[in-house]
């Protein structure tokens, strides 16, 4: 069997890289662009307090109700998923990187990049536990 | 002051810090932080929340168009990423832990790191040291072309530069920043790489670490969508703005009268950090 020319396949996954960081940027953006539209309905209401720090945590289990529609037009809702989206976004871009070093038979570079995906799975569904 | 002036302000002057932070070559993060603090008297951990959300959608953003045009190596970049979500991971856990007063010194100092930076002149490499065993055992090498000739190039002292981007790692998730400065410190000169390759694979890591400290910050309430929305449009629209006015101007002049902003931001942030404002 022809070994894959090492060359091409790097400029064949860096153009998988740049579309699926475009498109996730691009529907994070329209989420948050959306849930602006709605937290301004009411401009003349008074802004939350930022200069004391309350920490009210983004709940990801919540943010399921905003696929299904029953909180679509409740802006901090959709607000909250675009920014998770948002932050999904790099971590999609290492979990293509495992698939195409795999597919390069590049097994050092699977393990890197499969040991940095954990991490961040780690830090989003265990951190500041 | 009513919601829809608050955000509007706040959009204005992020917008300001993303056009200032891709002049300067910083990143906005650096610059909309204390913006936040000190004139809009923010929560610093608000401030950091908001300005993570911004520095991983100016990184996603740019890294659009570096990584089309092959000049961001994803080999190092992956590579130095281990070090930079580790830091990263660490760097969150220490907003918990250290007193905002501390933070705000801390931020301080990086302030006047990265505007002395932006001062000193780039020495050319020498090009002919003897190549890396480690680099060459880890594949860090690559290849680019400028003006249709092709520039070989392999990474010298990994294992100080791997160490250099745990730090990075660490100050992006205790801060909120992309710190940028660090990691071209880290890939320019500690490894050696072309400047070019160095400045693009740092923005295209920048949204992988900032996205390992963005667990730790969700989970204990630092991201408010309200604040993360005008910040994380404003920052975005301001360094896309930025980067087509640096293709076009020549901005060495803006570029020195803005370092000295930057250095005055730092001062202010360590003064009010040390007398206990922030």
């Amino acid at each position: 069997m022809q070994k894959p020319r090492p060359e091409l396949s790097d400029m064949q996954m860096d153009a998988a890289i740049a579309n699926m960081l475009r498109f996730g940027i691009s529907l994070a953006a329209t989420l948050m662009i959306l849930g602006g539209w709605f937290y301004l309905q009411h401009p003349t209401m008074q802004p939350s307090d930022y200069s004391h720090f309350h920490g009210t945590a983004i709940d990801l289990h919540n943010l399921g109700k905003v696929l299904t529609g029953t909180r679509l037009a409740d802006s901090t809702s959709v607000l909250e998923l675009g920014i998770v989206l948002l932050i999904a976004t790099p971590v999609a871009r290492v979990a293509l990187c495992v698939v195409d070093f795999a597919r390069q038979r590049d097994k050092l570079y699977v393990a890197v990049s499969f040991f940095v995906l954990l991490v961040l799975l780690y830090s989003l569904f265990r951190g500041g536990r | 002051m009513t919601v829809g002036i608050f955000t509007a302000l706040i959009f204005a002057t992020s917008l300001l810090a993303g056009l200032l932070g891709a002049l300067t070559g910083l990143g906005g993060g650096v610059i909309i932080v204390p913006m936040l603090a000190l004139v809009f008297k923010v929560d610093l951990r608000y401030a950091i929340g908001a300005s993570l959300i911004s520095v991983i959608a100016t990184s996603s953003g740019s890294a659009v168009a570096y990584v089309r045009q092959g000049l961001s190596n994803v080999r190092i970049g992956m590579f130095l990423e281990v070090a930079t979500t580790l830091g990263a991971l660490l760097g969150a856990y220490l907003t918990l832990k250290i007193s905002t007063h501390w933070i705000a010194v801390i931020f301080g100092c990086v302030l006047l790191y990265s505007a002395a930076t932006s001062f000193r002149k780039r020495r050319k490499h020498p090009g002919t040291a003897a190549p890396d065993r480690t680099a060459v055992a880890l594949k860090l090498s690559g290849s680019y072309c400028e003006n249709g000739v092709r520039h070989d190039y392999v990474a010298h002292r990994v294992p100080l530069g791997f160490g250099i981007m745990f730090g990075a790692g660490t100050l992006s998730g205790l801060l909120g920043i992309g710190s940028g400065a660090v990691k071209v410190l880290a890939m320019d000169v500690a490894m050696r790489l072309p400047f070019k390759v160095s400045t693009t694979t740092s923005n295209f890591m920048i949204g992988v670490t900032a996205a390992a400290s963005a667990g730790v910050y969700l989970a204990r309430g630092y991201i408010d969508p309200g604040l993360a929305l005008p910040v994380m449009l404003g920052v975005l629209g301001g360094s896309l703005l930025g980067s087509k006015l640096l293709i076009k101007a020549p901005v060495h002049t803006l570029r020195i009268v803005f370092s000295f902003v930057i250095l005055a931001l730092g001062a202010e942030m360590i003064f009010s950090g040390a007398t206990g404002r922030l």
